[in-house]
């Protein structure tokens, strides 16, 4: 079977871009090299939706950007993502750093963004009294929101699959060879699969499938940035996105909300080989704490609760590439996908799919094609009575499997059985929240394991954390 | 001659000093708060012995596993031929606390018994 | 909505013990809830010795010495709801709680017995650098991994802690056929009882290494090595001293944490230092007719204390139910001079009884001297050869004493060497 397009990579660009192939009648196929959808940038950044003054006017960042954060709310209400657009603010310490904000705002103005304005000492301090001191302004950009990332990829996919796309996962793409037909065959260690039209939107290893297709001009750097996440009992320390303004210094950190209530902080940035490298390191955690008090004095290390790192795709030219490869222009390559790739996601996917249009010529509609997710359901957040209504429906949400963050044995499953479902631990915990309180999986680690065990018909030993090798348990004792 | 030993018959841990003769025979034990002190002192200078807790396979159980402890303790140095001894067991259900899994390990006289029950499944 | 005269939030040791205590002392309905299958709480998993030594003067397993509550629990008509999950507790003492048999309930409550137990503090609240891979875990996971579904969770293995869970995993794991390469700890001194560094490291040629800690992991999928180093005074990792260790597995045994989420969202005062619910000596919180017991309330060495403390509890909530309680007289205790913490912080002096204090230090000390005073008057001295962190003490406070003890005072208890 030839398919009409595959899709190389399931984070949230490459899943958006699957689910705008759903509304079509082709065959469509999403390849994904590790065992669950999200296991790149998308899981580790910060998981914001940008206002859009960062980006250099008149860039493809820019344009995609704006548009994404206008499409940001709906979409995530269609896919019952969780959203929540708080604003962001761009502190300045000092005179020389509010100059820069002056420039922040007319570059914001320039891409089109809405509602920007600089607020003084007063207002910043009412707006955030936890703020240091010495913060003598700021630039508010109210349309900046939060989102849930993974939350978005994972989403986007089961819509994607519930319309008519293929997923396949554990595929990792190793040859790409172009027919005389002009079709692709793309093949990983013990799969083959063939496409008319390929998506390359394989974050940080894009220019490696570049290189395969052909395309080798491509250069894209590995950026990681560690990023900690502080306890819900002080998930009031800020109310906004929080930055710092850049300065001489470099970048600064962030501190924000997070939409299930902890605070983020971070990232830093540094380039590195090894483009499976995600560990954290004990100088990240040193650099981000001290530029983090600039912003909020007495951050505390009791409060964390974890760390984690995440790399970007950052491409040597600046700007995000979305163009047709030179060897085989029925391949459209996405190239250094970086920040703001997550706000930008909705609208490349659009992009993308309006320029394969262009030239694949005409898909015909899907009309039975439907683009709500049904809100998955979230024990915890219901009212007693509904608690109560959702156990007699289904006994299994009434087994409280993670203690810290009230998710039900019910919850599980359903992450189970979703279509592009969980596979392992660290799937169940991206798709229900069990693993990601205070205990950090102590308690209801076992239970996971134990339900993914019996659901997929496995012994104990062979659920892994993330899939491939990462195996959990080894023998039997006896 | 003079040995240093912490009691370990108890949680509390008394620190104990044991005169031994030419023969290595204990003379005399002071430093223990109770009489296990010196049955211990003297044991762990002739022939040490420890306490061996592991658990056994069980078969039509609601549990995969039961716990058990050795009755008594067991010559130190057998300890890890005794769990080869007992990971060959398999116990059936249903099985009550203080049931024999392995009478007399090892010829060493010491019987291992199971501390949890295992109800039928 | 369901009425109870005693409510018993956890079916371990602590709330049995409670609930059997309330039951003597007239208590007439009674329910347990418990969020595993089984009553008997952490010592389902705990299959070493070295329980009941004081409480029944046997050297049992965890399992025989819960067995023999839940036998006692067994001959009366104390309801039990095991698999059940409490989700919230009201400050008008109503329980809520979960389980796929009854559904949604509400328990109203006349008394509440909060014996929830604790939780192990986890890697990511000790932010060590490195991989998240697999085979990172506490030593608590490990136990129930390899006693309760019998399967190894690992094969070569470090353990970064040597409090006595860790050094328990440390022979069981040797036991079942893994290498335990080392143990490290943070401090000077080891916070687990001397008998356990004997029996689990000594025993089997493991090295406890002090004043070292891990400051990396490694590996992509399965953990494949761990970094340690030597750390100063200020348990800072000295640069120079870092080594490899190849291994499999990290373990942790870094501390235990009174698991108080329930508390925390109802609202009752919590103790900075021993992270559970501030109590006076009848182990009531600051919500009235809310009881805390066992490792909820502070951290236990010895589950035989844990028995006694909820048996004060028991009796508490009994007094309270049946209005049998004291008139107040409130003085505070407080810990200072190497003393981190005394439960309970609150006595009522007209209480009517002998008041056992516990307390913990700080540090290690060798032939010290401990007072407690009130009003800078010392009340009470006793000699302590050793004192260290990882063993609970404590000081029987007489009731004549109590009664001259004047309202609002502090009662403090410090340590001199």
């Amino acid at each position: 079977m030839v398919y009409d397009v595959a899709v190389i990579g399931a984070g949230v660009v490459g899943s958006l871009i699957a689910r705008e192939l759903g509304r079509y009648n082709i065959k469509a196929v999403l390849l994904e090299k590790c065992g669950d959808v999200a296991m790149g940038t998308t899981k580790a950044n910060s998981a914001i939706a940008h206002a859009g003054f960062d980006a250099k006017p008149g860039s493809l960042k820019a344009k995609m950007n704006l548009e994404g954060i206008k499409m940001m709310e709906y979409v995530c209400g269609e896919l019952s993502v969780p959203y929540k657009d708080i604003g962001s603010l761009v502190v300045a310490f000092n005179e020389e750093e509010m100059g820069t904000l002056t420039e922040l705002l007319e570059r914001g103005r320039k891409n089109g963004v809405p509602g920007l304005e600089i607020v003084g000492q007063d207002r910043l301090r009412e707006m955030e009294p936890n703020i240091n001191l010495n913060a003598v302004g700021a630039l508010y950009a109210p349309t900046a929101a939060i989102i849930g990332p993974y939350e978005l990829a994972i989403a986007a996919v089961e819509n994607a699959v519930t319309n008519g796309v293929e997923f396949i996962r554990n595929f990792e793409v190793k040859a790409v060879e172009t027919q005389e037909d002009g079709t692709t065959v793309i093949r990983s260690a013990d799969n083959v699969i063939q496409a008319k039209f390929v998506i390359n939107s394989a974050g940080v290893f894009a220019d490696d499938i570049a290189a395969m297709t052909g395309d080798g001009g491509y250069k894209i750097v590995s950026r990681k940035g560690e990023y900690f996440l502080l306890d819900q009992s002080v998930g009031g320390l800020v109310k906004h996105v929080v930055f710092q303004c850049p300065s001489k210094m470099g970048k600064g950190v962030l501190i924000s909300p997070t939409v299930h209530g902890n605070i983020l902080i971070g990232p830093n940035a540094v380039d590195i080989e090894d483009k499976e490298d995600c560990c954290t390191t004990a100088e990240g955690a040193v650099e981000i704490l001290e530029k983090a008090r600039r912003s909020i004095a007495n951050l505390s290390t009791r409060d964390m609760i974890t760390s984690f790192g995440g790399l970007r795709a950052h491409s040597v030219t600046e700007d995000f590439i979305i163009e047709r490869s030179e060897s085989n222009p029925n391949i459209i390559h996405l190239i250094g996908i970086e920040s703001p790739g997550l706000t930008a996601a909705p609208a490349i996917a659009v992009y993308v799919r309006d320029m394969l249009l262009s030239f694949a010529g005409k898909f015909e509609e899907n009309t039975a094609f439907d683009p709500i997710r049904p809100k998955p359901l979230r024990f915890h957040e219901l009212s007693d009575e509904e608690r109560r209504k959702a156990i007699e429906r289904n006994k299994a949400y009434g087994r409280v499997i993670c203690r810290c963050e009230g998710i039900t044995e019910g919850e599980i499953l359903d992450a189970i059985h979703a279509p592009a479902g969980a596979r392992d631990v660290d799937a169940v915990k991206r798709r229900t929240r069990a693993g990601m309180g205070r205990c950090q999986g102590g308690f209801c680690g076992s239970k996971v394991v134990e339900i993914l065990a019996r659901e997929l018909g496995v012994e104990l030993n062979e659920v892994t954390k993330f899939g491939g090798d990462s195996k959990i348990l080894f023998e039997k004792t006896k | 001659m003079n040995r240093e030993l912490t009691c370990i018959a108890c949680p509390v841990g008394c620190p104990l000093v044991i005169e031994l003769d030419e023969n290595n025979k204990v003379v005399s034990v002071t430093g223990n708060q109770c009489k296990r002190g010196i049955n211990y002192a003297e044991t762990e200078c002739t022939s040490p012995t420890r306490s061996l807790t592991t658990t056994a396979k069980v078969e039509g159980g609601i549990y995969p596993l039961v716990p058990m402890k050795s009755a008594n303790p067991v010559p130190k140095g057998k300890m890890l031929e005794c769990m080869k001894v007992i990971n060959a067991v398999v116990m059936k259900a249903p099985v009550k606390i203080g049931d024999i899994v392995v009478k007399d390990i090892l010829g060493t006289g010491v019987d291992i018994v199971a501390t949890n029950i295992c109800p039928e499944a | 909505m369901l009425n109870y005269d005693l409510v018993v939030v956890g079916g371990g040791p602590a709330g049995m013990a409670a609930a059997l205590k309330a039951r003597e002392c007239g208590v007439k309905s009674i329910v347990v809830l418990e969020r595993a299958e089984t009553l008997g709480g952490i010592l389902e998993q705990c299959i070493h010795t070295g329980f009941g030594l004081h409480y029944f003067k046997e050297e049992l397993s965890g399992p025989e010495y819960a067995a023999k509550f839940i036998e006692l629990l067994e001959e009366t008509d104390i309801e039990v709801k095991t698999d059940t999950m409490v989700v919230e507790i009201t400050k008008e003492n109503v329980v809520k709680a979960v389980n796929n048999i009854d559904g949604f309930v509400n328990y109203k409550a006349k008394a509440i017995v909060l014996a929830m137990g604790c939780r192990e503090r986890p890697r990511g609240a000790l932010n060590i650098a490195g991989s998240r891979a697999a085979g990172i875990m506490t030593a608590g996971t490990a136990q129930k991994y390899v006693n309760l579904d019998g399967y190894m969770p690992g094969k070569k293995i470090v353990i970064l802690g040597s409090g006595d869970i860790g050094l328990i995993m440390a022979r069981r794991m040797v036991l079942e056929g893994a290498e335990v390469k080392m143990v490290c700890e943070l401090m000077p001194y080891s916070s687990g009882l001397t008998r356990n560094i004997l029996q689990c490291l000594d025993d089997f040629g493991i090295p406890l290494k002090l004043n070292c800690t891990v400051i990396d992991i490694h590996g992509k999928n399965r953990v494949e090595g761990v970094t340690i180093a030597k750390v100063d005074r200020n348990r800072r990792p000295i640069k120079g001293t870092e080594e490899y260790v190849e291994c499999d597995t990290l373990m942790l045994s870094v501390g235990l944490i009174p698991e108080n989420e329930l508390s925390r969202a109802m609202g009752v005062d919590l103790d900075p230092i021993t992270g559970g619910p501030v109590v006076k000596e009848n182990r009531e919180t600051t919500q009235k007719g809310v009881f805390a017991c066992g490792n909820v309330l502070h951290v236990h060495d010895l589950v035989d204390f844990v028995t006694l403390e909820s048996q004060t509890a028991g009796e508490g909530a009994a007094k309270y139910i049946l209005g049998l309680e004291e008139e107040e007289n409130t003085v505070a205790t407080k810990g200072i001079d190497g003393v981190r913490y005394v439960v309970p912080q609150m006595i009522n002096t007209n209480c009517g009884s002998d008041v056992k204090l516990y307390f913990r230090v700080g540090q290690v000390y060798n032939n010290a001297k401990v007072f407690v005073e009130s009003n800078e008057k010392v009340i009470l001295s006793r000699r302590k050869p050793k004192l260290t962190p990882g063993e609970m003490e404590d000081v029987v406070i007489k009731k004549e004493v109590l009664e001259t003890l004047p309202v609002g005072s502090e009662l403090v208890i410090r340590v001199e060497v």
